[in-house]
C-alpha cells in the first residue's frame, strides 16, 4: 500500500490528476463553446439565439449532448467497419495529448517537456488521418470529397503555420511552452510579430476547418463532409475535437503571442482563459463576416501568399537577430 | 495483488510499454504487408511507424519520436493516401497474388534483415550514457551540422530524385499515357 501512495504521489500520479482534468474540461469547454458560437452568431444577425433552456440559454448545449447521447448508434451496411469505428477514436486521441504540454498557468502543467510545440504540431498530422479515416470508411461521395478536401487544406496550411511558428521560436531559442512565455516578460511577441500573428490565426482557421475555410464541411454542397454517415455519439467525438482544436490552437496563439499566462491583478489561469477565449471569438467573428472561398483560392492563398511570407518573416526575424 | 502493483512500478510500466510499442510496430508492419485493401495498408503502416516513433520515446529521444510521426505519419502517409486516390477503383476485383513475387518479396526482405542483424551483432555498442549526457534538440543539431552534415546534405539528394521522378511520371499529363 505505501508503495501506491508512493507512486501516485509522483510523475505518475501527475500524469492521472491532469488527464482527469482535461477530460472535464474538453467537456465542459466543448458545452461552453457551442453556446458561445450560437449565441455570436445570434447577436452577429440580430437575433437572440437560444433563450429557453436556463438563463440566456446558458444550459441549452447540456440538453443538447444529452439527447445526442441517448441517440441510436447508426452503423450503415456498406461502410468499412473497422476503419469507420476506430476513426472518432483516432481524432479524439490527439487532442487529449497536445493538453499534456500546454501551460495554464506558471505551475499548472502536466508535464513541461522540452519539445513542446513539436509534440502538439506533431500529433495535429493524426487529425487529418483520422478524417481521411472518417471520410474513406463511410463509403459516401460526399464523405471522402469532404476529406480529401480537408487533407489537401490541413496539407497546405500547415506548412506555413509550420515557418511562422518558427519566427517566436528562434526569438526564444527553444521548443519548451513555458520558456516562450517567459521570454516575453517585457512586451507580447504580437508587438515584435505582428504579422506571423495573423499569418498564424490565418492558418489556424483553416487548420481547424472553420469558416471561411470550411469547404471540407460546406452545408451547402457535401451535406456534412467526412461525417455524413456518423450518428450519435460517435459524431459527438468528431464534434467535440473540433471545438477542442479550435481551443488547442488559440491556446497555441495565447503562448506565442499573447503572453500566456501574464497579466495583472487576477491569477495566472483566469488571464491565460480570457485570452483565450478572446481569440476563439476573433476565429467565430470570422465566420460571420468573411463569405466561404472557393478551393482554387484556397490552395492559392496557401501556397502562393502565405507560405512566402512566413519564409519572408522568418528571414527577417533571423536577420534581426543576427544584427541585435 | 503484489505482481498487480509490481506491474505500476517505474520498471514494470517501462516493460509494459515496451512490449506495447513493440507489438504495435509488428502488427502494424504485418497489416501493411499483408492486407488486400489498399487503404488498409496505409493504415497499418501508420500503426508501425507510431510504434516506431513509441520504441525512439522508450529511449529517451522525445525529439526523434516527434519528427518521426511529424514527416512519416503526417507527411509520407498522408502523400501515399493522395496515391491511393490515383489507383484502380477498390470495386473492381483484385488480381490474385502470385505465389512467385511473394517469393521474391520475402527473399529481398530476409537479405535486409540478414543484413541488419549482422550490423547490430558485429557493432561494439557503446552505452549512450558512456558517449554523452546531454541529448538534447541542440546536441542533436549540433550533430546534423558538424559530424554528420554529408549524410544529412546526401539524404536531401533522395528528395530530389522522388521529385525527378514524380515529374517524369506527371510529364505525359492526362490521357496521353
Amino acid at each position: 500500500m505505501d508503495n501506491l501512495v508512493r507512486i501516485l504521489g509522483t510523475d505518475l500520479g501527475r500524469m492521472l490528476a491532469g488527464l482527469i482534468g482535461v477530460i472535464a474540461l474538453v467537456s465542459v469547454n466543448a458545452l461552453f463553446l457551442i453556446w458561445m458560437e450560437r449565441k455570436v452568431a445570434a447577436h452577429m444577425q440580430l437575433r437572440p439565439g437560444p433563450m429557453e433552456v436556463g438563463w440566456h440559454g446558458a444550459i441549452q448545449t447540456i440538453a443538447d449532448a444529452l439527447k445526442l447521447m441517448g441517440k441510436e448508434l447508426i452503423t450503415p451496411a456498406e461502410v468499412d467497419r473497422s476503419v469507420y469505428l476506430l476513426a472518432p477514436i483516432v481524432v479524439f486521441l490527439p487532442v487529449l495529448l497536445s493538453f499534456l504540454v500546454i501551460p495554464f498557468s506558471q505551475t499548472l502543467v502536466i508535464r513541461d517537456m522540452n519539445v513542446g510545440v513539436l509534440l502538439i504540431l506533431a500529433f495535429a498530422a493524426l487529425t487529418v488521418l483520422a478524417i481521411l479515416m472518417a471520410g474513406w470508411a463511410s463509403n459516401n461521395k460526399y464523405a471522402v470529397f469532404g476529406s480529401i478536401r480537408s487533407v489537401a487544406q490541413n496539407v497546405a496550411y500547415e506548412i506555413p503555420l509550420l515557418i511562422t511558428v518558427m519566427s517566436p521560436i528562434l526569438m526564444v531559442g527553444s521548443y519548451r511552452l513555458t520558456d516562450i512565455v517567459a521570454a516575453q516578460e517585457k512586451f507580447w511577441f504580437i508587438v515584435s510579430q505582428p504579422l506571423a500573428f495573423i499569418l498564424y490565426i490565418t492558418c489556424a482557421t483553416a487548420e481547424t476547418n472553420r469558416a471561411p475555410f470550411d469547404l471540407p464541411e460546406a452545408e451547402s454542397e457535401l451535406v456534412a463532409g467526412f461525417h455524413t454517415e456518423y450518428s450519435g455519439m460517435r459524431f459527438g467525438l468528431f464534434f467535440l475535437a473540433e471545438y477542442t482544436n479550435m481551443f488547442i490552437v488559440a491556446a497555441l496563439a495565447t503562448i506565442f503571442f499573447l503572453g500566456g499566462w501574464r497579466g495583472p491583478v487576477l491569477p495566472g489561469w483566469v488571464w491565460f482563459l480570457l485570452k483565450v477565449y478572446a481569440i476563439i471569438f476573433l476565429i467565430m467573428w470570422f465566420r460571420w463576416t468573411f463569405p466561404r472561398v472557393r478551393f482554387d483560392q484556397l490552395i492559392t492563398f496557401a501556397w502562393k501568399i502565405l507560405i512566402p511570407l512566413a519564409f519572408a518573416n522568418l528571414l527577417l526575424t533571423a536577420l534581426v537577430m543576427k544584427l541585435m | 495483488m503484489n505482481w498487480l502493483i509490481s506491474l505500476i512500478t517505474p520498471v514494470g510500466l517501462a516493460s509494459g510499454a515496451f512490449i506495447m510499442v513493440v507489438a504495435m510496430t509488428l502488427l502494424g508492419a504485418l497489416i501493411a504487408v499483408a492486407a488486400r485493401n489498399i487503404f488498409h495498408n496505409v493504415l497499418g503502416l501508420a500503426l508501425c511507424l507510431i510504434g516506431v516513433a513509441g520504441l525512439f520515446l522508450y529511449l529517451n529521444s522525445p525529439f526523434v519520436a516527434l519528427m518521426e510521426i511529424l514527416i512519416y505519419v503526417g507527411a509520407i502517409c498522408i502523400a501515399i493516401c493522395f496515391a491511393i486516390m490515383l489507383s484502380a477503383p477498390m470495386y473492381l476485383p483484385l488480381p490474385p497474388r502470385h505465389p512467385l513475387k511473394i517469393l521474391g518479396a520475402l527473399a529481398g526482405a530476409g537479405l535486409v534483415f540478414a543484413f541488419l542483424a549482422l550490423l547490430t551483432k558485429k557493432t561494439t555498442w557503446a552505452a549512450a550514457s558512456v558517449r554523452s549526457d546531454d541529448w538534447s534538440i541542440t546536441t542533436i543539431g549540433h550533430y546534423l551540422l558538424t559530424d554528420y552534415v554529408l549524410i544529412f546534405e546526401v539524404i536531401s539528394l533522395l528528395l530530389v530524385v522522388a521529385m525527378l521522378g514524380a515529374v517524369v511520371t506527371a510529364r505525359g499529363g492526362r490521357g496521353s499515357s
